[in-house]
């Protein structure tokens, strides 16, 4: 039987609402309805599904999909052995058998022919066919499904299908408010409030950029990574640029333009 | 007017008797001998008793006696004989008409240069300007003067003002390169007239130029202020007196041209100070009515609200004090006399630099005063326009003087040039009686429709310099005219066999689009054969095979295509060894390729360019990749003409413009031709095919691939030089439309 316990969330994520988002979750959590995160990179939607997962103490499985996972990677697969042929559950299967909360991250990755096998576990059926094995799996009451990805890409081909989006109740996220978000880095990372809301004046100077010539702005993920360095004794400058700046561009002037605004900021 | 005794000895040297040089030797000798050496001076009177017998009437000697002192006081008396120098050569070639400009603007230009050795410098172009402009007839004597070396002289102080010498030897080097046998346009050059002597002047300025780091002030307004408009440069070289300033309004923000650094901060960092100072108008200053105020009462409250927006965005950004104190002048307490000279805009420098820099030197206790009110209010609250006012207000009436009213105003150090001219604070409740009042009223004229697309211009690469020639070739471009489209489906017919054979060869090619990959360790599904086979091998005592899984993986085509066809005047010969001309058998071939790629599926284009002159090359469209390989199509390709000749770096640039745009994989430029690019007004064959070979570069730079089919059997000596190894010689012409779609065939497999 599958260890249900490694599943769990043992230590409590940190976590700021920004709104009732939490209590909401709760609630879609109660009807068991699948939740869909939509957000830009690094702006808390993994930190924040881990979080209820803990406030809940349901267990937490996360794939991370990419352009060569295939259905069998979520369903499951057979597998060689001495006697013959073995059937390996996958991390969907796993989450439905022991009542876990599937968190399928970043699902525009996945190809759209894999993200159909969800489908049946979404709507009321809650059902889940294995149909090489010749198995249906009845979903754990517990069992909840929920999806993050980032409507940013401005690609056509990374887009959910309709059939695909209308199963799922919807968090739109985004970047925190600048008190918020400097509260958040305090928070995380121990650092004095001045230098947090510095560097969130920085990160908001290159979300202006976004369409610019920027894909993204700078993520709240970043402006943690810059406080931490800047705690571990990092020149506040330099911890900047190597967490904040490089990173996200390779484009010399914005990188120019964004190096100014620290230079401006931390003067 | 006599001569005084004393210097009658010098007057007996200079031996000269045009009768109005001696009306001025006195005063002008006697200026030199209190800023000459006696060596100087005896120097002086010998080089000015040369030119007086030089036989060039009495100009030069009079500019010469008027103004040698000066130049020696700024560069010195040893540099003389090189000047003399250039004069001798003047004088001995058929320049001599120039040697009056020399004299005249040297005072001007020697200001610019701040050395003798910068002087030698510049006489040096000058000679070489010279000797390169004055044209002979048969090659030994000279006999025509350079054309451009006066109007060069009147120039050279402006000139100097924006440019090192080493942009001066360049600009200077490329107008005698390109207009050495036109005099006229030579003229125009070095009177600055022409639009390329302008645009090679802007390219050799010092310092940071507007257009090169546009994007970047504009990411900096938007980033930094969440602030955008347009960046409008205005050109702060031709009025030296004058000195615009930034401003805004509602078309934009206007900056200068150039920044050079100063101070120690660089140009980036100035245009950033203006920008930072006009997006703080914008966010805190509200226009304030000017009726009520005087002009004393005016210019205060710009210099506090100045001060007031520059506290709250150094607030924001405090990097931003770095460059401003660097930037804003500090006025001497003691530099004006307030008896002889209106003091105020000095006492309200001191009042903002003090507002600006607490560790700042002044004593005077309204500028201390008033500085201290300013941070106590600003501690408080953000305050506003208006309370500027007020506070500017109290300014004046403290500080007022009588010599406030004197005409003559103190200037020195009170210029904050990273300023904008604060017409935006202001507003008015009766419109002014000013003199440009009625300019509003002006109509426009209701501008014409445009009924061709305008030309694009294009720089052209020139090896000799290693540098492009701005905007050099106009690109007009228009829709090809409309033939009989049966004429292609004939040809098409006629080729009937050899397509079904192209058809064989472009089935295999078309995109599979899922293929499986079978033997894989890890793989999404299991492949059943090969798991088969491993499970006997293990059970009868083998090794197995571990690759029982299989995956996908999804193949298909991306590639976007241009066809460029040289249509110049050669293609009208017939091909050797056929009855046949070049343009039909290009024409069967493109038909056949563009029914080839159709097939395909991929994107592409078809389009012809010629040339006649820089001035006039004709890109002409022939398919548009929106366009399907119809009717319309083989019309315009049943109509292809063929004339004039083969600019091709331009028409491969404009091509290139179209194929960037398409979303694809690869981007392939095909380019058919029959000889090596040339133009009527190129004399140089070097040139276009340099020029050519650069495009090529460019074009690989922004991911676009170029390969050419050429069709000039000799063509080995030239094409390679242009194309590297992209290219294939078609030495038979009339197998052109079998081999040009295999061709294109195995390049896209």
């Amino acid at each position: 039987m599958t260890n249900t316990e490694q599943y769990k969330v043992r230590k409590e994520p940190y976590y700021q609402p920004q709104g009732n988002e939490v209590w909401l979750y709760e609630a879609a959590y109660a009807a068991r309805l699948p939740v869909m995160v939509k957000g830009p990179t690094g702006c808390g939607k993994s930190r924040f599904v881990e979080h209820m997962a803990w406030k809940l103490n349901k267990p937490l499985i996360t794939v991370a999909c990419n352009e060569d996972m295939t259905a069998s990677d979520l369903v499951g697969r057979y597998l060689l052995d001495a006697q013959g042929t073995r059937w390996l559950d996958g991390p969907l299967t796993t989450a439905a058998r022991i009542g876990a909360i599937c968190y399928l991250d970043e699902i525009v990755e996945a190809r759209q022919d894999t993200t159909v096998v969800i489908h049946p576990l979404t709507d009321h059926r809650r059902t889940l066919p294995l149909d090489k094995k010749g198995e249906l799996i009845e979903a754990h009451p517990d069992f909840q499904l929920v999806i993050s990805y980032n409507p940013g890409y401005q690609s056509l081909l990374k887009e959910l299908k309709q059939s695909t989006k209308q199963r799922f109740t919807a968090f739109d996220f985004d970047y925190p408010e600048a008190g918020v978000e400097a509260e958040i880095l305090s928070k995380e990372t121990g650092m004095d409030q001045a230098i947090s809301a510095k560097l969130v004046k920085i990160g908001a100077a290159a979300r202006n950029l976004k369409g610019h010539g920027l894909e993204e702005g700078i993520s709240t993920r970043l402006l943690v990574y810059a406080a931490t360095l800047i705690r571990g004794g990092v020149p506040a400058r330099d911890a900047c640029r190597m967490a904040l700046v490089r990173p996200i561009t390779d484009d010399a002037d914005i990188r120019e333009t964004l190096d100014h605004a620290i230079d401006a900021v931390f003067a | 007017m006599a001569i005084p005794a004393e210097l009658q000895i010098y007057w007996a040297l200079l031996d000269c008797r045009f009768p109005r040089v001696k009306p001025v030797f006195a005063d002008c000798l006697s200026y030199a001998l209190a800023t000459l050496s006696k060596e100087g001076v005896a120097a002086y009177i010998e080089s000015a008793r040369f030119l007086g017998k030089m036989g060039r009437g009495a100009e030069p000697i009079l500019i010469f006696l008027e103004e040698w002192p000066a130049v020696a006081k700024t560069l010195g008396e040893s540099t003389l004989p090189a000047v003399m120098d250039l004069v001798h050569s003047m004088g001995k070639s058929p320049n001599g008409r120039a040697i009056t400009p020399f004299l005249q603007w040297l005072p001007a230009i020697s200001r610019k240069l701040t050395s003798s050795e910068q002087l030698s410098d510049f006489l040096a172009i000058t000679l070489d300007l010279m000797e390169r402009t004055t044209g002979s007839i048969h090659g030994i004597h000279q006999t025509f003067p350079s054309p451009g070396l006066p109007d060069f002289f009147k120039q050279a102080p402006a000139l100097l003002g924006q440019l090192s010498l080493k942009g001066l030897k360049n600009w200077v080097d490329y107008g005698v390169r390109y207009y050495h046998d036109h005099p006229d346009r030579q003229v125009d050059f070095f009177r600055l007239q022409s639009a390329d002597s302008q645009a090679v002047l802007q390219r050799e300025r010092n310092g940071t130029l507007l257009v090169n780091n546009e994007r970047k002030l504009d990411m900096y307004l938007r980033g930094l202020w969440q602030d955008e408009d347009r960046l409008i440069p205005y050109s702060g070289a031709f009025d030296e007196l004058r000195q615009p300033i930034p401003y805004y309004d509602k078309l934009g923000i206007r900056l200068p041209d150039v920044y050079s650094d100063a101070h120690g901060i660089t140009g980036i960092d100035r245009y950033r100070a203006a920008l930072a100072h006009i997006a703080a108008h914008r966010r805190w200053t509200t226009a304030i009515f000017a009726d009520n105020l005087s002009p004393f009462q005016r210019m205060a409250t710009e210099f506090l609200e100045d001060s007031r927006v520059e506290y709250l965005a150094m607030r924001e950004y405090p990097g931003l004090r770095r460059i401003f104190m660097a930037l804003h002048p500090i006025p001497a307490e003691d530099a004006c006399d307030p008896e002889l000279e209106s003091g105020v805009r000095h006492r309200l420098t001191m009042l903002s630099r003090a507002v600006l820099d607490q560790k700042h030197p002044y004593h005077n206790p309204h500028v201390v005063e008033f500085a201290e009110r300013f941070h106590t209010l600003m501690r408080e609250s953000n305050m506003s326009t208006p309370e500027m006012a007020d506070l500017a207000v109290s300014f004046v009436a403290k500080t007022r003087r009588q010599s406030d009213q004197l005409a003559k105003t103190h200037f020195k150090d009170t210029v904050v040039d990273y300023r904008d001219d604060n017409r935006q604070i202001w507003k008015f409740i009766e419109q002014g009686d000013e003199e440009n009042a009625f300019e509003e009223q002006r109509k426009t004229k209701p501008t014409e429709e445009l009924s061709s697309l305008p030309p694009r211009h294009y720089h052209e690469w020139d090896y000799h310099t290693h540098g492009y020639r701005p905007d050099w070739v106009s690109v007009h471009e228009a829709l090809h005219p409309v033939g009989n489209a049966a004429d292609i489906d004939r040809l098409l017919a006629k080729h009937a066999a050899l397509a079904k054979r192209l058809k064989k060869m472009l089935d295999l090619l078309k995109p599979q689009d899922k293929v499986r990959i079978r033997f894989q360790e890890e793989g999404s599904e299991l492949d059943l054969d090969i798991a088969l086979r491993s499970l006997i091998d293990y059970k009868s005592g083998a090794t197995p095979d571990p690759r029982i899984n299989m995956s996908h993986r999804t193949d298909g085509r991306n590639i976007a295509v241009m066809i460029l066809l040289d249509l110049s005047e050669s293609l009208n010969e017939k091909a050797a060894g056929c009855d046949q001309t070049v343009l039909e058998l290009s024409q069967e071939a493109v038909s056949l390729l563009a029914w080839a790629i159709e097939k395909l599926g991929d994107p592409f284009a078809i389009a012809g360019f010629h040339s006649n002159t820089r001035h006039d090359v004709r890109f002409l469209h022939i398919k548009g990749y929106s366009e399907h390989w119809g009717d319309e199509v083989k019309a315009r390709l049943a109509a292809m003409e063929a004339s004039f000749s083969t600019r091709m770096g331009a028409a491969m640039r404009h091509a290139a413009h179209y194929l960037e745009k398409q979303q694809a994989d690869k981007k392939l430029m095909l380019i058919l031709t029959d000889g090596e690019p040339a133009d009527i007004d190129s004399k140089d064959g070097r040139l276009l095919i340099e020029d050519a070979h650069q495009a090529v570069k460019e074009l690989d730079q922004q991911g676009i691939y170029c390969y050419c089919i050429n069709l000039d059997p000799g063509a080995d000596e030239y094409v390679a030089d242009i194309f590297g190894k992209q290219y294939s010689i078609i030495d038979r012409i009339e197998s052109l439309p079998e081999k040009l779609p295999q061709l294109f065939i195995s390049l896209t497999k």
